[in-house]
């Protein structure tokens, strides 16, 4: 009883994100997730501030703390100071300390997640770079994006001397000293283990599933088995 | 019309007149390269202020972090090292040109504050990883803070107001706050949470009327890992759907947003609702750089105005904006680079 609760409490977030939950549910009410997923926030905090190990471990392998969209919506409308986010991204890192993310469809989006932000970051230093927006795989963005994407170098020519290469502007290529520190910040502090864990738990489910990382990657990024929504 | 809420002043900062380290966004600068250029060129050049840009600078991780793929340690040292790239610059203001980003600043100073341990984890690892050392920034703004401070400066230099050329009626504006910028810390955004004013007051400085439609203060459905995994990203377009049908009655000439992803969506989303369900939105989506740069006169097409979806010429017209419809699509010094196809025809899967 209580071991979770105890390294939940570890999390600084945890801490400054759960007092005594009162279940008024304004957090619920403001939730853009409440409103389009089967999944009230309010209820996470009440389950997990009753410290029993089981439930928050279900909760861990379940779908419900993959929903919430971190907007912060909830954190200053709570009358009692909480924010459910902070809570719930607390249960996020201990779900994928223990592999207990691969056990749910949406949990198991994380390698997705790890693959293409954890290499965008550590091959160019963005989250997001325009190369990486392609339109297969974001048919929402657009024919003008879709040109944009085509002629990346001469729309960019517009705005900067340094698209894609060293020196100051929009999308330039970080300078490899700056890199080499941004990969060693991640070793000391533990993100390149945080990434590496991911893949080592979703591979193992790949492999119990009888699929290859690549199509692991394919089924995590675009399966919805439809039963997530009101 | 006067904009409604006097009590946004409850909410506002100290923000410095001058000196920033400037840190560039992983999401501007990939969909609005002309809106940081133009920020800078407005800044530096038209009321000759101090920016200093660091090309060493790196993501902040933010959309990483909200994705719970980076631990918050990972998040702290990677911010620190910004930091102090700042102190070695020999700057005390730090400018963020992203909402998420602020989001993230904001709350590692707060978490420093409140536990200290954190503050000295995050500059052992970045001395163990770098060697370097850091001041905390004494102020910390969103490049939209700062816009809104020298607003009046703006409007005084202005080529034109936001105002129907024809009619001279001001033109009727929707804005989108972004959730981090005020619901993370409602007191670190001019008007918090409730009475959002850092864009309603650069709407209003330059002669529109902001208008406070319903869902004004909803999430764009970003939602990070929501949007990031295609499977999720029903989530994402229903929620601007809804701030969509808000606005719509209100007959808005245009929104414009403080976050760049959320200008993204809100201008993408239009076009996919249109192709799912036969809808008929246009309405422009705009980053505040780009309505800075409409009224100073830049031409359309050096704001990057090209790259939205939605078409930004029935506004252009609205305001009497001279320019050039054949140079929409050319590249640099006017070179042919095609141009895209007609949203009818698009078909993403032929790629
Ligand atoms: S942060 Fe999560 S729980 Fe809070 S309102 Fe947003 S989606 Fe809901
Ligand atoms: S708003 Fe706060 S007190 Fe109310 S249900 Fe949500 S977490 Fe509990």
């Amino acid at each position: 009883m209580g071991k979770y609760f105890d390294e939940l409490m570890q999390d600084h977030r945890f801490r400054e994100g759960l007092n005594a939950c009162m279940n008024c549910g304004a957090c619920t009410a403001v939730c853009p997730a409440a409103e389009y997923y089967n999944y009230d926030p309010r209820q996470i905090v009440d389950d997990v501030q009753a410290r029993d190990d089981e439930s928050i471990e279900a909760l861990m392998k379940s779908d419900t703390i993959w929903y919430c969209g971190e907007c912060m919506s909830c954190r200053p409308r709570c009358p009692r100071g909480n924010t459910p986010a902070y809570v719930i991204q607390a249960l996020r890192k201990l779900s994928q300390k223990y592999g207990f993310f691969t056990e749910s469809e949406k949990g198991r989006q994380q390698y997705a997640l790890g693959k293409v932000l954890g290499g965008n970051m550590m091959e160019l230093g963005y989250c997001v770079h325009p190369t990486r927006v392609a339109p297969r795989m974001h048919p929402e963005q657009g024919p003008v994006w879709a040109w944009v994407h085509e002629h990346d170098d001469d729309v960019f020519a517009r705005f900067t001397e340094n698209y894609k290469k060293q020196g100051p502007g929009p999308a330039r290529a970080i300078d490899p000293e700056s890199m080499a520190e941004f990969r060693r910040i991640f070793d000391v502090s533990g993100g390149t283990e945080f990434l590496d864990n991911i893949e080592r738990h979703s591979l193992k489910k790949a492999e119990e599933l009888g699929m290859t990382p690549e199509e692991y990657m394919e089924y995590v990024y675009t399966y919805n088995s439809g039963t997530h929504t009101l | 019309m006067k904009y409604r809420y006097a009590n946004w002043q409850e909410y506002s900062k100290y923000i410095a007149d001058d000196h920033y380290y400037y840190a560039r966004s992983c999401i501007r600068q990939n969909f609005f390269p002309g809106s940081e250029k133009a920020f800078l060129d407005i800044l530096r050049n038209d009321l000759g202020m101090d920016i200093t840009e660091d090309p060493r600078h790196t993501t902040c991780t933010g959309i990483g972090y909200h994705s719970d793929v980076v631990p918050l340690e990972t998040t702290m040292a990677i911010v620190a090292r910004q930091f102090a790239l700042m102190t070695e610059c020999g700057y005390e203001n730090y400018v963020a040109s992203c909402i998420t980003s602020f989001g993230i600043y904001s709350e590692v100073l707060d978490m420093w504050h409140h536990f200290p341990e954190l503050e000295a984890k995050a500059r052992e690892n970045l001395f163990k990883a770098t060697g370097r050392e850091f001041h905390k920034p004494k102020i910390l703004v969103h490049t939209s803070d700062l816009m809104f401070h020298v607003r009046e400066k703006i409007a005084e230099k202005g080529v034109r107001r936001l105002v129907n050329a024809a009619t001279g009626e001001p033109l009727k504006v929707v804005d989108h706050i972004g959730c981090h910028y005020a619901k993370v810390f409602p007191k670190k955004g001019i008007g918090g949470a409730e009475f959002p004013y850092v864009l309603a007051g650069m709407v209003e400085a330059w002669g529109g009327q902001s208008v406070d439609y319903p869902e004004r203060r909803h999430c764009c459905g970003f939602g990070f890992r929501n949007y990031l995994v295609q499977a999720n990203r029903g989530y994402s377009i229903a929620n601007s759907k809804k701030k969509f049908e808000s606005m719509a009655p209100y007959q808005p000439d245009f929104i414009v947003s403080n976050c760049p992803g959320c200008a993204m969506f809100l201008d993408r989303w239009q076009f996919t609702l249109n192709a799912m369900t036969g809808s008929n939105y246009a309405i422009p989506s705009l980053t505040y750089e780009e309505m800075a740069g409409l009224v100073m006169g830049i031409d359309p097409w050096d704001l990057g105005l090209q790259m939205h979806q939605v078409p930004v010429e029935p506004l252009l017209d609205k305001l009497g904006v001279q320019y050039d419809p054949a140079a929409k699509y050319l590249g640099k010094n006017g070179k042919f680079i095609g141009q895209p196809v007609a949203p009818a025809i698009y078909n993403p899967a032929a790629l």
